[in-house]
């Protein structure tokens, strides 16, 4: 799907880059743990969450996220935006909230970002 | 060898607006010396998360970047407290960050372990009440 099938499942707004509503959407990821966000390295993913702190932006700078959405209506400061829109990222927000985005997404056929190997295995002892 | 570039960022404890402003630059440094892909995504996340622990956890430190024509090295050091159980401190899930941290999204535990997997090189050295140095190389194709 596209980013602007994205807008139209979840009824969104579109905060930042209306122009890139085109851009290809293949998996993406929902956490409000940066940590977490931070682990998926692999794919270039849209992230949906409840965090508008600076730092959701500086993570998606970091993985070269293209797509941000928020959940549950909310909309960052002005900041935020700015630091965001130099990044040139999309950034949409929608008044469901996170889960109930994601179900919808899955049910239009958005798929999570795949777990590497490595999570299941002796790396964790 | 020598370095073809180095740098050093100083990093304040618990400044949480600024954290990250390092690793910042130092993707936009890199993207100029023309690294990129998969290696920049690596070292970027890696810097980050070096970063955010040095501001959550450290008393002060430094990271350190340089690169070399077959390697880019990240290097944090800090003044302490230092880690006493680096066994526990590396479990993915074990943390001891204030919840400040955890409210902007970290302190799950996930940061040493994130070093490790995006590092093809890391150590981790550290004594109590002196300090601790990570050292974190990514090989360059």
């Amino acid at each position: 799907m596209t980013i602007a099938d994205m807008v139209r499942i979840l009824n969104a707004r579109v905060l930042l880059g209306e122009d890139k509503l085109d851009t290809p959407v293949y998996t993406a990821c929902c956490s409000d743990l940066m940590s977490d966000v931070l682990a998926f390295v692999d794919e270039k993913t849209v992230l949906i969450t409840g965090l508008t702190n600076p730092h959701v932006v500086r993570t998606s700078e970091m993985l070269d996220l293209k797509c941000l959405v928020f959940a549950r209506g909310k909309v960052p400061t002005e900041d935020i935006l700015e630091s965001a829109d130099e990044q040139g990222l999309v950034v949409l927000t929608t008044r469901l909230t996170a889960f109930t985005a994601c179900g919808m997404l899955y049910e239009a056929g958005l798929r999570g970002v795949p777990v590497p190997n490595e999570w299941n295995s002796e790396d964790k002892a | 060898m020598d370095a073809l570039f180095q740098t050093t960022y100083p990093v304040e404890s618990a400044d949480y607006t600024s954290a990250g402003r390092a690793s910042a630059d130092i993707k936009r440094k890199l993207k100029q010396l023309g690294v990129g892909g998969d290696v920049l995504r690596r070292v970027a996340v890696a810097s980050y998360e070096v970063e955010l622990n040095l501001v959550i956890h450290s008393l002060g430190g430094e990271l350190s970047l340089s690169v070399y024509p077959d390697t880019v090295q990240l290097v944090s050091s800090d003044r302490g407290p230092g880690i006493p159980d680096l066994e526990m401190a590396m479990r993915e899930g074990y943390s001891t960050a204030n919840d400040e941290a955890r409210s902007l999204g970290f302190g799950a535990g996930m940061g040493l372990p994130n070093m490790k997997r995006n590092a093809d090189d890391f150590e981790i050295a550290s004594t109590v009440g002196v300090g601790t140095t990570i050292t974190m190389g990514f090989r360059l194709n």
